[in-house]
């Protein structure tokens, strides 16, 4: 840091604060204006969730969450977040590993390959499944004469799952290695540290307050994911729906109390992910 | 050392979520008794949901087996769309025959005579197309001429992606040419007018009642009788009127056992008996009892007071699917070209 002379730096700090002095007026309207935004398209939202899902008491909610469909919903729903966020995990600690530790040819490019689930429509990314593994697409005849189902069963839904969610863990990632460089690795290395010891003892407690934030938003999506799945689900009851679809489906049945009791579950989801969120960015902040 | 701990947490972990997901790939093999998978459109989730019941009891007493059957909803197009794409139907029983016609023609799924294979062209119950409106008919909705008038807001899925929707698209078209000496001229600037004031088009008949009912959309919802009936049973007769037009179209939804997936998944024998027995005179029951027009002659005379007499027309005095479905739903068609100008 170059050394500013007392008095200037003190002038300055005088000027700049009162220029940047707000009106009141406008600190209070903005404050008004975002909570009210918060009630009105958060709070309010959520809490008819659980008001329905509760409108004709405990007894029937307990009964629309016991029904065999709405159960394997959720059995499907955490099979596939238990597979896909470990293998993104373990993805996105590689992928961030290869693009801050590595110079070669075509990493922009892969750092922007990386991010294009985020950039394309989960709809799309579920009509790309359909077109290399459906019975028309590329691997169909194929796949089909081998008995092997991925499309409307649950190898679809967990490679469609997979594919949407895996930006998150490498994108937590990729900016705090950058930033941390290479010099504690490479003291470890050079005091005799093995690849393993240096990833697990280096490496990896410096990143893990990252990387958590990155699982925790990867499975809160794995578990919420609409589009893409809803694609590749055939919508077979008891079978091929997660919970989202079965939120669909419910409310298609005019099963209100049904539709909202899944969707109280994702929504208690959203709700343990937010807690656990800024939990961890306080645990970042104070590290 | 912390390091330690947090790989041990890691792998305790990862063994965690093994022993797991162990766990439920043998749970979801529990079940060794054999499954066939109906795909069919959106409004009979009620009508399959009871009948299926009743055939597990008939396959029970007649084979001693314990079968299961899964159900698959949607709009009818798209789901003979992920029939074709692999969805593994053992039987399909969908809106509209052009849709099973393209399990053959796309893909040889099923034989090219297979709407000759059971009796009323494969059709078990048959339905038409009528209006919901709310209580009151504040609009004053009568007839199909209503439905064009300005300021009237209606609901009805997009035939694309519905059979339902079709259905109701062709009875209004069918409506014009006899009110208009057969001008087809006329018939397409009342399309286009009755299509302007769509509201919105959902991608299935289910949807489009949500929108009318849950959404509070529009003065009009067009529907198949059956589930106009639903939504009174389901919503109140005090909050809406079924409105049955002077003249409409038979609705024919038709069902096929697909038999290329189902011999493959050797379910033959199931898949046959499940659609031939939707014949009898127990089925019949259950399909009158749910709005559904049937087949059968008892079943008929029981019911007649249900479903009120009015002129049909058919899908085959329209010219059949195959040509129906070239002028009017292929890109380009009719549809396409009123739908686009507004």
């Amino acid at each position: 840091m170059i050394a500013i002379p007392q008095e200037i730096s003190t002038a300055k700090t005088s000027v700049t604060a009162s220029a940047l002095r707000d009106p009141d007026w406008l600190k209070y309207g903005l404050i008004a204006v975002a909570l009210s935004f918060i009630f009105l398209f958060l709070c309010l939202p959520l809490g008819l969730v659980i008001f329905q899902a509760f409108s004709k008491g405990l007894v029937a909610f307990w009964e629309a969450l016991s029904q065999p469909d709405t159960l394997a919903a959720i059995k499907l729903t955490l099979l596939t977040a238990l597979i896909t966020v470990p293998l993104n995990t373990v993805f996105g600690i590689a992928a961030a590993w290869a693009i801050t530790r590595f110079e070669f040819k075509g990493k922009s490019f892969l750092t922007t390959l990386i991010d294009l689930p985020f950039s394309v429509s989960p709809v799309i990314s579920g009509v790309i499944f359909v077109l290399l593994f459906g019975l028309q697409g590329v691997f169909g005849s194929w796949l089909s004469g081998h008995d092997i189902k991925i499309i409307f069963a649950v190898p679809g839904i967990i490679l469609a799952t997979l594919f949407v969610t895996f930006p998150f863990v490498a994108r937590q990632l990729i900016p705090l290695m950058q930033e941390m460089g290479h010099e504690e690795e490479e003291a470890a290395l050079s005091l005799g540290a093995s690849g393993w010891q240096m990833f697990f003892q280096i490496t990896l407690p410096n990143i893990k307050w990252a990387l958590l934030y990155g699982v925790l938003l990867c499975n809160a999506r794995a578990m919420g994911e609409f589009g893409a799945v809803s694609v590749v689900s055939g919508h077979i009851r008891g079978l091929t729906n997660t919970l989202p679809l079965q939120v669909e489906v419910s409310y298609n049945d005019y099963d209100v109390v049904g539709a909202f009791a899944s969707a109280s579950i994702l929504a208690s989801l959203a709700i343990v992910t937010l807690v656990l969120k800024t939990l961890l960015e306080w645990k970042q902040g104070i590290r | 050392m912390q390091a330690h701990q947090l790989t041990r947490q890691i792998s305790l972990l990862l063994q965690l979520t093994a022993v797991f997901v162990l766990l439920l790939s043998f749970s979801g093999h529990a079940y060794a008794e054999r499954t066939i998978l109906n795909v069919s459109y959106d409004p009979t989730r009620e009508l399959y949901k009871e009948y299926n019941g009743l055939f597990k009891k008939h396959w029970q007493e007649l084979k001693k087996e314990e079968i299961d059957i899964q159900q698959s909803h949607g709009g009818g197009g798209k789901q003979a769309r992920a029939v074709l794409d692999g969805l593994e139907a053992d039987v399909v029983t969908l809106a509209v025959a052009f849709d099973i016609d393209q399990l053959y023609s796309k893909a040889r799924l099923i034989p090219e005579n297979w709407q000759s294979l059971l009796p009323n062209n494969s059709s078990p119950y048959t339905s038409t197309i009528v209006f919901v409106v709310r209580k009151g008919n504040p609009k004053q909705i009568k007839d199909w001429a209503d439905l064009t008038k300005d300021g009237v807001s209606v609901v009805t899925p997009n035939p694309k992606t519905s059979g339902g929707a079709r259905w109701n698209y062709l009875a209004a078209w069918a409506y014009a040419l006899k009110h208009n000496n057969n001008s087809e001229d006329a018939a397409k600037a009342f399309i286009g007018k009755l299509y302007k004031n769509a509201a919105v088009l959902d991608t299935g008949a289910r949807g489009s009642t949500t929108s009318f009912v849950e959404r509070g959309i529009a003065d009009v919802l067009i529907t198949w009788e059956n589930e106009a009936y639903l939504v009174l049973n389901e919503f109140g007769a005090d909050k809406y009127e079924v409105v049955t037009p002077s003249f409409s179209i038979l609705t024919e939804p038709p069902v096929t056992v697909v038999e290329k997936v189902a011999k493959k998944n050797g379910n033959l024998d199931i898949a046959q008996e499940y659609l031939k027995y939707l014949y009898s005179p127990q089925a019949q029951e259950v399909i009158a009892k749910n709005h559904y027009r049937p087949a059968g002659k008892d079943a008929i005379a029981k019911y007649a007071k249900q479903f009120p007499d009015l002129e049909l027309v058919t899908i085959a005095q329209l010219g059949g699917w195959n040509e129906v479905q070239k002028k009017h739903f292929a890109d380009d068609g009719i549809f396409d070209q009123v739908y686009e100008a507004k």
